[in-house]
């Protein structure tokens, strides 16, 4: 029994609900739903890191799926409940920090608690209008979406401690958005998790969890683009790594994907390798996502075209201007859109190698042109064309 | 492939050479310091050489290796001598059956330390003083040019005309001959240093922004680097569009039918004349433009062949009349030449790095406009005026019956000639018979017999002991000769089937027939939407690439004029593959991708 862990006055304690009076909850119903295309920056403690990411992209005018974030108000809602709370206080303090098949089983039964109690009506309308609107948007019944935990940490520098980042791909209609939901709202309090909050002293409360809905890619490509040459840092280049179907394969490096160099300036390709590709992540008939076999043919045929490259790669530097640093963004080619536009974006973030080091001037001081030329002279240049 | 494997192979010593049969005394058609021989064997062995295949592809005739000699000569003296280019000296040169041959001197590396601060008293000062020196230059040459064209070898008169009796001038017509002649090889000599009297400071200057942008973005394509030094407005390109020009004059008068046949053009009535002095008007100098490279005897100069500019015309007229924009978009050009030089800018790690780049841009501008014009002014427009007085001579001394035929003038080497010249004024002045003809007759056939039989063997692309280094700055920038280009002609164990490489010259992909050119009078076989291959392209070819959909050549750098034409017309290129037009056959698929430097043999 852990007495370290306090009892929690969820209602009063859960910042985004604090300051909620039972008359300011009704005024502020339609905060639930904070759509990504009129995302603005004062709602990031709203809407967790990933929806931030995402509307701020949308912002952007770069090409991220259509979807809404629902805010952790709406979370904070399930809090109101007599029953949630005291069970999650109870198990809690039932938690003992040195056994770990034992807190596995508190957890499992805290994530229970919260995925089977009721959501409230408020939020279950906002839902579904939210998922109406987005189905009528995109002009297909029961959307395909994806259903993604944003966790908020205000002022915390480790995600560790908000739990895994829940992905729910291909989940239609209503009934699964909520269910997913549930779980994105749960998977706050994996083991994992809630020993990592315990160990650094974080309250379970300072925590909240927003969930991402966003129209889901079929994709016939997809991969992962740095703005920059992952080999030797050269910035003008794009490095773009490409496979068949969705990106899971190549972020989990389960393919040898198809790789290119792309100039930025000159918007040409200037290196490719193609690789033998044995398998995909790809929607199946059964409307799940699989990992299938690819068919010879296609095993060694480029996953994406020149045009796909360059338009990655303009893709990329937008986004590397827009955040003023080097990029990792993932993209993928969606099925259903027509060529020229089916270029999507799907997260960017900052490069972490490269960026890390020094940044050494290419010019050393001081030198005036002659002296650079005798420089150049008198050290051989060969000229070579790319390798 | 790689520098590790370079030492231990080399290429056949020029020693070891098997030239083609009968041709014994080929030598005898250049000067003997120019032929390999046991004198300078030792030296000879040590070195690399390589066939200069993009200027000289041909087996030349004594005259032509004149021009080769004294190009080659010129070019040293300026990085030996004038500027003490720290690493190099000047560029030794060979004949060999027939064919040129090039070889890198460096300098000594304990003396190099020592020539540097001469290098940036001399290089500092035309640096410092280009644009003026420029001016200055345009001036010089104009001049020498003017005095070439004054240069007088018309047959020696019957009678000397009265007036070098009323003005008492004592010095004749035969005087004039030999010293006009002596003048003439001056001149020469004299133009050609005007040529190099820049570019391998322009070069150098292009090589220090290449290495900056370089070590800012290794894996920047030379191509990338190569767009934003371009300039726009360049003389070079003035007589195709005047030919442009005056396609659409020749529509506006409604004359056009009269290029149908470019041999054959008849410009008749107040329409025809109006097109006629539009023609005068810019012909000197605008086509004193040669269809080949300047440095050949067989070279056919627009002015003197119009049937060459009509043909080119005739094509403009059909693409405007088909309704084609044909003018260059030269706002295009520059919109993107600018947007390229502003992002790589902006990708530059440091405002200190920001101004270094400034700088050395702004160099190889300021060096830009006289390498790429000097091609035009001596190449062209010089080469020009020398050719048409050679034939002039020629003339003049077969119809005077010291030689036989109008060009037995080309089997003669430049020293000979003053031995026929003394026996036609002596004999003129005597009123005696000659006897050149007779001493010449036998020689000149031998001669010709000789020249036809080099100009069918394959020369050897390379000799000798490749080097560890390339420092020559022309080396690497122009003929585009890098440890790697050294590495394809020795001839990789990884060359794949049906694959070649080379530079990337200018950016494309492009699918299509082949047709393999060797020369400047095949360019007529070309066909809308083939892929011309050849050693080397001119700048004179360039109307040329409008009809075609990729480039490839045998040899040239970056900065070579194939790859600056074919960048010009938006033309996908690969230059310096070493051996395309060999690989090659008319007829065959090929895709060349120029962004890349690779081509694919489809079938």
């Amino acid at each position: 029994m852990c007495e370290a862990c306090p009892i929690i006055d969820w209602a009063n304690e859960l910042p985004t609900i604090r300051s909620f009076t039972p008359t300011r909850i009704v005024s502020e119903m339609s905060d639930f739903v904070v759509w990504y295309d009129r995302y603005d920056a004062a709602q990031k403690h709203l809407v967790g890191g990933k929806n931030a990411s995402l509307g701020e992209m949308m912002r952007a005018g770069l090409p991220v799926p259509p979807g809404f974030a629902l805010t952790t108000d709406a979370y904070g809602m399930i809090w109101r409940d007599r029953d949630l709370v005291d069970g999650v206080n109870g198990l809690l303090r039932a938690l003992d920090h040195d056994d770990f098949a034992h807190n596995r089983d508190v957890s499992t039964q805290i994530r229970d608690l919260i995925e089977n109690t009721p959501v409230p009506d408020e939020v279950v309308d906002a839902l579904d209008a939210a998922y109406a609107s987005l189905c009528r948007h995109c002009g297909v019944d029961d959307l395909p979406v994806a259903v993604r935990s944003s966790a908020t940490a205000e002022d915390m520098p480790d995600a560790s401690f908000a739990g895994q980042q829940d992905t729910f791909l291909w989940v239609c209609g209503l009934a699964a958005v909520i269910e997913n939901t549930r779980r994105c709202w749960s998977s706050l309090f994996t083991d994992r998790a809630i020993a990592y909050r315990h160990q650094t002293g974080y309250m379970h409360t300072a925590i909240a969890m927003s969930v991402a809905v966003q129209k889901m890619v079929d994709p016939i490509a997809s991969g992962v683009a740095f703005t920059l040459n992952p080999t030797n840092g050269d910035r003008s280049q794009v490095a773009i790594d490409a496979s068949w179907g969705l990106g899971e394969a190549v972020v989990s490096g389960e393919v040898t994907p198809d790789n290119f160099l792309v100039d930025k300036v000159l918007r040409q390709i200037v290196k490719r390798e193609i690789s033998v590709k044995l398998v995909e992540y790809r929607l199946t008939e059964n409307g799940v996502v699989d990992k299938l076999p690819i068919e010879t043919d296609r095993q060694t045929r480029p996953s994406v075209t020149d045009d796909d490259l360059i338009a990655i790669s303009m893709l990329a530097r937008r986004a590397e201007k827009h955040y003023g640093c080097a990029q990792d963004v993932e993209w993928a080619i969606d099925r259903h859109l027509p060529p020229g536009e089916n270029v999507i974006m799907l997260q960017s973030r900052p490069e972490t190698v490269w960026s890390q080091k020094a940044v050494a001037p290419v010019a050393t001081g001081g030198r005036d042109s002659l002296s650079s030329i005798v420089s150049t002279l008198v050290s051989p240049l060969h000229h070579k064309s790319t390798s | 492939m790689g520098g590790n494997d370079m030492t231990s192979k080399r290429f056949p010593s020029p020693f070891e050479i098997e030239g083609p049969e009968g041709v014994e005394g080929w030598e005898e058609l250049y000067p003997y310091s120019v032929s390999f021989g046991e004198a300078r064997r030792e030296y000879e062995d040590q070195r690399f050489w390589f066939w200069d295949s993009m200027h000289w592809g041909q087996a030349m005739t004594p005259w032509d290796s004149t021009f080769f000699e004294i190009a080659i000569a010129t070019l040293s003296q300026m990085n030996s001598r004038h500027y003490r280019i720290p690493p190099a000296d000047g560029i030794d040169f060979r004949v060999l059956y027939g064919y040129a041959y090039l070889s890198p001197v460096g300098v000594d590396p304990s003396q190099i330390e020592a020539r540097v601060p001469q290098f940036i008293e001399r290089a500092g000062h035309y640096f410092a003083n280009w644009d003026e020196l420029y001016s200055n230059w345009l001036v010089k040459v104009k001049d020498a040019i003017a005095e070439i064209e004054t240069l007088d070898f018309s047959p020696l008169p019957e009678m000397e005309d009265l007036s070098i009796i009323t003005e008492g001038l004592a010095v004749g017509s035969g005087y004039r001959l030999l010293s006009h002649y002596n003048r003439f090889k001056d001149l020469i000599l004299k133009v050609w240093m005007y040529h190099f009297e820049f570019l391998n400071l322009g070069y150098a200057a292009y090589l220090d922004f290449f290495g900056f942008c370089k070590q800012a973005f290794p894996s920047i394509p030379d191509l990338g680097i190569a767009k934003m030094v371009a300039g726009v407005e360049v003389d070079l390109f003035r007589p195709n569009e005047e030919l442009k020009l005056l396609a659409k004059k020749a529509i506006d008068l409604g004359i056009a039918r009269a290029f149908d046949d470019p041999q054959n053009v008849q410009l008749e009535g107040d329409a025809g004349a109006a097109w006629q002095a539009a023609w005068t008007e810019v012909e000197d100098p605008w086509f004193n433009f040669t269809s080949g490279n300047g440095f050949y005897h067989f070279d056919k100069i627009w002015r003197d062949y119009p049937e060459i500019p009509y043909a080119f015309i005739k094509d403009y007229i059909a693409k405007i009349e088909a309704g084609d924009d044909i003018s260059r978009p030269i706002e295009a050009i520059t919109a993107e030449r600018d947007r390229i030089v502003e992002e790589y800018r902006d990708l530059l790690p440091t405002d200190e790095d920001r101004g270094a780049f400034d700088g050395k841009l702004g160099l190889a501008r300021v060096v830009f406009p006289y390498v790429e014009n000097h091609n035009f002014y001596i190449e062209h427009w010089t080469m020009s005026a020398v050719w048409r007085k050679i034939k002039e001579l020629g003339a003049t001394l077969a119809k005077d019956g010291l030689l036989s035929a109008d060009d037995d003038l080309l089997f003669v080497r430049r020293d000979e000639v003053n031995e026929i010249l003394w026996d036609y004024y002596s004999n003129w002045a005597v009123n005696a018979p000659t006897v050149s003809k007779q001493h010449w007759e036998a020689t000149i056939a031998r001669r010709r017999e000789i020249h036809g039989k080099l100009s069918k063997w394959q020369a050897p692309k390379a000799l000798g002991v490749p080097p560890e280094v390339i420092t020559e700055p022309f080396t690497i920038m122009l003929w585009g000769i890098t440890s790697e280009s050294v590495s394809n002609w020795l001839g990789s164990d990884d060359d794949v089937e049906g694959v070649l490489t080379g530079m990337a010259a200018s950016p494309g992909v492009a699918e299509g027939p082949a047709r393999v050119v060797f020369g400047p009078d095949e360019i007529g076989e070309v066909e809308e939407g083939e892929i011309l291959i050849a050693p080397i392209t001119a700048p004179s070819w360039a109307p040329v690439f409008p009809k075609i959909r990729a480039c490839v050549t045998d040899i040239g750098g970056m900065m070579s004029h194939a790859a600056i034409v074919c960048r010009e017309y938006g033309v996908p290129a690969v230059t310096g593959t070493g051996f395309a037009t060999n690989r090659i056959k008319t007829g065959d698929r090929i895709r060349v991708d120029g962004s890349s430097g690779k081509i694919t043999i489809l079938d």
